[in-house]
């Protein structure tokens, strides 16, 4: 295991019955990082997440989170042991309220915490606290990913899995969800592991920058070189 | 007047006792997806029970516990043992699963207690009550019926809205994948729907049996009559399954009292076609369909 890597993926081997998405991959995620993981449609980079929380089972490799393999345990277990997933295309519990969907998901925490949690995300999202007892349907598609971030943190998670937060948002909105990362690095320190089609916002506030090509790794580089490097960029990100 | 009055205080008396079979689906429903054909079985099972307990110890109030507890432990090892494996299968398989229960539990009732029926005693007394001449054809038992249901109803309410474990209860009815990446054990949460769904059926077991007596098929009939009330509720919403059951048992009684009482299992059957032929979401609905 790298030193420093909050979440160690090695030699993963994953799929839905038929040949593998997933083919032999290997990701370290480090500390108080974003880690974007970029790729055409088909690349594997939402089955990375849907293994990594454990709705796809793995066929071979490791999955550390702090240390402990998780690899083959059950998505309820995982989510237990500190990884977070925003699934794309959002997961609000549209009938739950706002408020409800925020203690949700603080609900694994000792339950002397919970109240904490929630006061800090109320002053951290104004938007959320005005909103609290409204039903959680009534928001737009940007605040419902807003919505959904903040319930994931929650969860004090120890790494951060976004599956496309920018899907089917306006710009500005895409703006700021990113902005919104960027600050949760800096200022908690949090880890995340980044999954964009939208590479050029992700490049902008990633550390790190992996791209997958038919479930293997293509590139593996420092974000700011990945974002220079105009023939990758041209051959696999289409910018 | 003095009559209709009558009818339509029983019929809100039985409507709670179809309501409480009604919340007891709508809590597996919710959760599993599941129709639960062998509630009733399991309601009956639990009144054997109490009668046992009862018969032993000449304390009506012991038995009632003892059978809500027992109800409560059986719809939970029921879910674990013989319903988890077919969870994740085709609808179908549930079907055919809860099916054999109900075969299976009125078959060991039947065994254990033979088919004879048996008198149930009521919690207080079956005399009508009166308003000076005016009879309001309920008795002390059909208000305690009415009362014990309604708590009920609301202590889970509270549950549902007030408790983590009730949060944790919707979450999963309504979502259960986000759930699980939230990390809610949804396993135990399915448990315990049916743990919950098997109190009240073995409330509505108790709180039946002294006037249908108390005889392996002895809840048939209601167990129908319940799931009339559930979909006339939408199947999705407890406060629903109140509605409906109140609704059901006030229709239903006027059926008996007007028409005569071999009507009313046809006329149940009637509305049961009729909502779904109509209004197969239930009157309640807000939503049209579920996404899945």
């Amino acid at each position: 295991m790298s030193d420093g890597a909050v979440l160690d993926i090695r030699d993963i081997v994953a799929g839905y019955g038929g040949g593998p998405v997933l083919d032999g991959l290997s990701i370290s995620v480090q500390a108080g990082t974003i880690t974007a993981v970029l790729g055409a449609n088909g690349a594997g980079k939402t089955t990375l997440l849907r293994t990594i929380s454990g709705f796809v089972r793995p066929r071979r490799g490791r999955i550390e989170v702090g240390g402990v393999n998780l690899a083959r345990r059950r998505p309820e277990e995982i989510a237990r042991a500190g990884v977070a997933h925003v699934p794309e295309g959002q997961g609000v519990i549209t009938e739950l309220t706002i408020e409800e969907n925020l203690r949700l998901g603080a609900l694994i925490r000792p339950s002397a915490d919970r109240a904490a949690a929630l006061t800090g995300t109320y002053e951290r999202f104004a938007l959320l606290a005005d909103r609290r007892r409204r039903l959680a349907g009534t928001l737009s598609g940007g605040e419902r990913q807003i919505l959904v971030i903040a319930r994931a943190l929650m969860a004090a998670p120890q790494v951060l899995l976004l599956d496309e937060p920018s899907l089917g948002l306006a710009p500005r909105i895409v703006a700021q969800i990113m902005n919104l990362v960027r600050q949760l690095r800096d200022d908690s320190g949090l880890t995340v592991l980044l999954v964009e089609q939208n590479a050029r916002s992700a490049l902008e506030i990633a550390d790190r920058g992996i791209v997958l090509n038919l479930g293997k790794i293509a590139a593996d580089e420092d974000a700011a070189d990945l974002a220079a490097d105009v023939s990758l960029r041209r051959h696999y990100l289409g910018f | 007047m003095q009559e209709f009055v009558q009818f339509t205080l029983g019929g809100v008396s039985v409507g709670m006792i179809y309501a409480a079979i009604a919340l007891s689906l709508v809590l597996i429903w919710r959760g599993t997806r599941i129709l639960n054909y062998s509630q009733g079985g399991m309601a009956m099972f639990s009144a054997y029970v109490a009668l046992i307990v009862i018969n032993h110890t000449g304390n009506y109030w012991l038995g009632f516990v003892v059978a809500l507890a027992f109800g409560l432990v059986l719809g939970a090892v029921l879910e674990r043992v013989v319903v988890r494996p077919v969870e994740s299968k085709p609808p179908l398989n549930a079907v055919i699963v809860t099916i054999g229960l109900l075969i299976l539990l009125e078959g060991v009732a039947g065994i254990i207690y033979g088919g004879q029926f048996r008198s149930f005693p009521p919690a207080f007394s079956i005399t009508g009550i009166k308003i000076g001449s005016f009879g309001l054809g309920v008795s002390r038992s059909d208000v305690f019926t009415a009362v014990a249901v309604l708590a009920a109803a609301l202590l889970l309410a509270a549950l549902f809205r007030y408790t983590a474990v009730g949060l944790r209860l919707r979450a999963t009815a309504f979502s259960p994948a986000v759930a699980r990446l939230l990390g809610v054990r949804i396993g135990r949460v399915l448990t315990l729907g049916w743990a919950l769904a098997g109190l009240f059926g073995a409330l509505a077991g108790v709180l039946v049996s002294p006037s249908t007596f108390l005889y392996p098929n002895s809840m048939d009939s209601i167990f129908v009559l319940g799931f009339t009330a559930a979909v006339i509720g939408g199947l999705e919403s407890p406060a629903g399954a109140i509605a409906g059951g109140v609704i059901l048992g006030v229709l239903l009684n006027y059926v008996g009292g007007y028409l005569g009482a071999n009507l009313v299992d046809l006329y149940g059957l009637g509305i049961l076609v009729l909502v779904l032929m109509v209004r197969p979401s239930g009157l309640f609905s807000t939503t049209a369909t579920r996404q899945v």
